[in-house]
């Protein structure tokens, strides 16, 4: 088999099986584009006129 | 460390079981079905009375009634099932210890402690505020403190499968990479852990406002960190499913991935950007800009939407696959035509997938546009969208792996088996039904979480057609047709526990013999690729789902063009 | 020795090749995401529906004092111990709805374009106009400003369509458009 070879193991494939990298992931990215940036733009709404 | 004792050897599956998991596991599953009880009981209620013609409860009960539905069926009877799948996939997949037990069984009190104060507080009407508990509407301090311990036991029990992990890769119980299963459940944990975490950031302050401790909480911000919590916690179902659909295809075809790499990256899409999908809820609200909205809600460009497409395709694709290399290659479905339809575990699971997909998947996408969402935003279009997520995708699913896991786990003959087959039948149609006809009735105009919509009680007049009475008489119908469903399920469930035949360790195996050898061993036999279609049948489904989702898509589009001017 | 979803993958399964079916669906299942992420986008500037609207801050007194004024100024009339007001084209139309009512009935010309401020003076309500089917928040604290073109006319009704008590199901306004 192709992938049985001693090829080294690929760097998704090692990010893949690292569960404290994806644990990153799915904290910060979520946590940056809806939360943060969300907190931004609704604490920056100005005072109506 | 944990001695041999601690362990014993499963007779149907040759894993190695460590038994204070399997307690563990086994209490998790158990109040999760009396939660499915609770909360089902409730939505009967909340079904009768929205029937027209029935109207069951008055308005303040049918309100309590509702936040109660709500709550223990989105986050207690799925939360707990969950915890009690992540330590199935960690300590008995990978043959490992669990990761201290002792702090397990805290966090199983703390969640059923959490859930009890919660439930009560609804109960004895101080909480009459929605599962959403939209501030300003305030609840007694019971309610947020009730959610806040449930999620802390939660959010402890994620850890300890993080930690889990960590003691397999340590003690060398598996060789290699996580199977693709447990690999689902990892993300699943990420997921709950983000939702958690933003749960607790919402319910601790409004906790603090109910006691007047803290003053008033913007009620936009509100919304959103709320939904950070609440529609993050259906992306943990979502994930969660798909895990078992893949465990369910190994467990009764010894279906294997057609590409570990494929579903994989479809289950990392998930990671960058399915919690973003929050956003839906804030579509039709001031506040936030449309770059927020547009990168949110389409799930960062769709690449969230593209993990499912690609799960939906692989998963059947799998099965269809194991079935092939059985030799039924007869046609495009033979073998789907010959697949073990009254084993309930694979109806269950394959309803789950089809329903799920078409039902729930389709219309999410195409309401989370974030001009479309203005003609569906708080019609009862939405229950109906998600019962077709969550009740025939998520809670379809657990039901079907609960049928696996009873035999095997608790060593009894199913009780009531013609009742377990009956069940998903019943379950997935009445749910499907129900989602169906509420999603009509919401495109009509009609609103959610409302008591009567006759309008009987307001100072002037207005009705729905007669089409739309009707509509919401036969989701009704179709609510009694699910609610038997699950009550076969909770019987079957409960009667097997306490009164099931029990299984010697001689019995046959509930298996197949390629699970077995799979669950085991670290083998190789990867499908020659490039030689013509796997799973031509599959790609049919698909193809024919994506049509559907198209006209649908369209549909919406010309509906929405038709209306006024909103700028 | 055959392996499932169960097991261990091979060593080096990210190497392994991806079959046909799977190059074909993810293909069209990405194409679609593009697209659909194009139509939204193109909607936005181009389409005649977007409830993005312009957004402000303001205390439910301060909202209530425009309502006050908008109806001193603009009532033509009165149904259901309700004032209808009738704001010229281009003009700024005051909703605030509360427990448990809508406070005014807007009268407006067909094809005329209106600014609402939608807001609430209490808690989250909904503004659900039947039978057509637009359906907006109400939020207590921010004046959510949206540029409304009715292309009908008729008498259309409002719902609450958003959990706001026991009163909740009372809740019924009118919105009149006229030639």
């Amino acid at each position: 088999m192709p992938e049985d070879t001693n090829e080294p193991i690929s760097t998704m494939q090692r990010i893949l099986d690292n569960p404290f990298i994806l644990l990153f992931i799915g904290i910060v990215v979520p946590t940056l584009l809806y939360t943060i940036w969300g907190i931004v733009e609704i604490i920056s709404v100005p005072m109506a006129p | 460390m944990s001695n041999a004792s601690d362990f014993r050897t499963c007779p149907d599956t040759g894993l190695k079981v460590h038994k204070p998991a399997e307690a563990l596991i086994k209490a998790n599953a158990v109040v999760a079905v009396v939660f499915l009880l609770v909360g089902g009981l409730m939505g009967l209620l909340v079904a009768l009375t929205r029937m027209p013609a029935i109207h069951l409860l008055p308005a303040d009960l049918f309100y309590l009634a509702l936040t109660a539905h709500g709550a223990d069926i989105l986050v207690v009877w799925i939360i707990f099932f969950e915890i009690a799948i992540l330590y199935f996939v960690s300590a008995v997949l990978l043959q490992c210890r669990l990761a201290t037990p002792k702090l397990a069984w805290v966090a199983f009190f703390l969640m059923l402690i959490g859930a009890a104060l919660a439930n009560y507080a609804v109960l004895i009407g101080e909480a009459t505020v929605m599962f959403t508990s939209y501030v300003p509407l305030k609840a007694h301090p019971f309610f947020y403190l009730g959610l806040i311990l449930f999620a802390v036991g939660a959010l402890i029990g994620c850890f300890i499968f993080l930690a889990t992990l960590v003691i397999a890769k340590d003690e060398k119980t598996y060789e290699g990479s996580l199977n693709l299963v447990t690999f689902g459940g990892l993300i699943a944990c990420i997921i709950a852990i983000f939702t958690i975490a933003t749960g607790a950031v919402i319910l601790i302050p409004t906790w603090l406002w109910s006691m007047d401790i803290i003053g008033d909480i913007d009620a936009e911000l509100y919304r959103l960190i709320w939904w950070g919590f609440g529609h993050s916690s259906q992306q943990i179902n979502v994930s969660a499913q798909i895990a078992v659909w893949y465990a369910i295809g190994a467990l009764v075809f010894g279906a294997k991935p057609l590409s570990e790499k494929v579903s994989r990256t479809a289950f990392l899409l998930y990671l960058f950007a399915l919690q973003l999908g929050s956003a839906h809820h804030l579509l039709s609200d001031p506040a936030t800009s449309f770059a927020w909205r547009a990168v949110n809600t389409s799930y960062a460009m769709y690449l969230a939407v593209l993990g499912s497409m690609i799960h939906a395709l692989t998963v059947p694709g799998a099965i269809e696959a194991a079935q092939r290399r059985k030799g039924l290659t007869n046609g495009l479905f033979e073998w789907l035509r010959k697949a073990p339809w009254s084993n309930p575990v694979f109806s269950g699971m394959f309803l789950s997938l089809v329903l799920f997909g078409f039902l729930g998947g389709t219309t999410g996408v195409t309401m989370s546009v974030q001009q479309i969402n203005m003609i569906i935003h708080n019609t009862i279009f939405v229950p109906g969208h998600f019962h077709g997520t969550v009740a025939v995708g998520t809670t379809l699913a657990f039901m079907a792996l609960t049928y696996w896991l009873l035999p095997v786990l608790w060593r009894r003959e199913l009780f009531m088996p013609k009742a377990a087959q009956w069940s998903t039948w019943l379950f997935g149609i009445g749910m499907g039904g129900l989602a169906i006809f509420h999603m009509a009735a919401g495109h009509l105009g009609v609103a959610r979480r409302h008591w009567d919509m006759t309008f009987a009680d307001a100072a002037m007049q207005f009705g729905y057609s007669d089409t739309v009475h009707l509509f919401m008489a036969i989701a009704g119908v179709f609510a009694l047709i699910g609610s038997v469903g699950a009550l076969f399920y909770i019987l079957v469930a409960v009667g097997t526990i306490l009164m099931g035949k029990k299984r010697p360790d001689t019995a046959p195996a509930t298996t197949s013999e390629e699970s077995v050898e799979a669950a085991t061993t670290y083998g190789s036999a990867v499908p020659e690729h490039g030689k013509g279609w796997e799973c031509p049948g599959s790609m049919v489904l698909v193809l024919v789902f994506m049509v559907f989702l198209v006209v649908y898509y369209f549909a919406n589009w010309k509906y929405l063009s038709t209306v006024w001017g909103v700028s | 020795m055959s392996k499932t979803s169960l097991s261990s993958p091979d060593r080096n399964w990210w190497r392994a090749p991806i079959g046909l079916d799977e190059i074909v669906w993810i293909s069209i299942a990405f194409i679609w995401g593009i697209f659909m992420t194009f139509m939204m986008v193109y909607w936005y500037y181009a389409g005649d529906q977007n409830q993005v609207g312009e957004s402000y801050r303001i205390t439910p007194d301060a909202f209530a004092a425009k309502m006050e004024t908008m109806i001193e100024k603009y009532q033509v009339g009165e149904e259901f111990d309700t004032p209808v007001v009738a704001v010229p084209e281009g003009g700024d139309i005051y909703f605030g709805a509360q427990q448990f009512s809508f406070p005014v009935i807007p009268k407006l010309k067909v094809g005329k374009t209106y600014r609402f401020h939608l807001s609430s003076l209490d808690v989250n309500h909904g503004f659900s106009i039947q039978p057509i089917n637009v359906n907006l928040q109400l939020v207590p604290g921010y004046d959510y400003i949206l540029k409304l073109t009715p292309n009908s006319t008729g008498d259309f009704h409002v719902v609450c369509n958003e959990f706001c008590g026991i009163g909740h199901h009372e809740m019924l306004g009118k919105i009149i458009v006229t030639d």
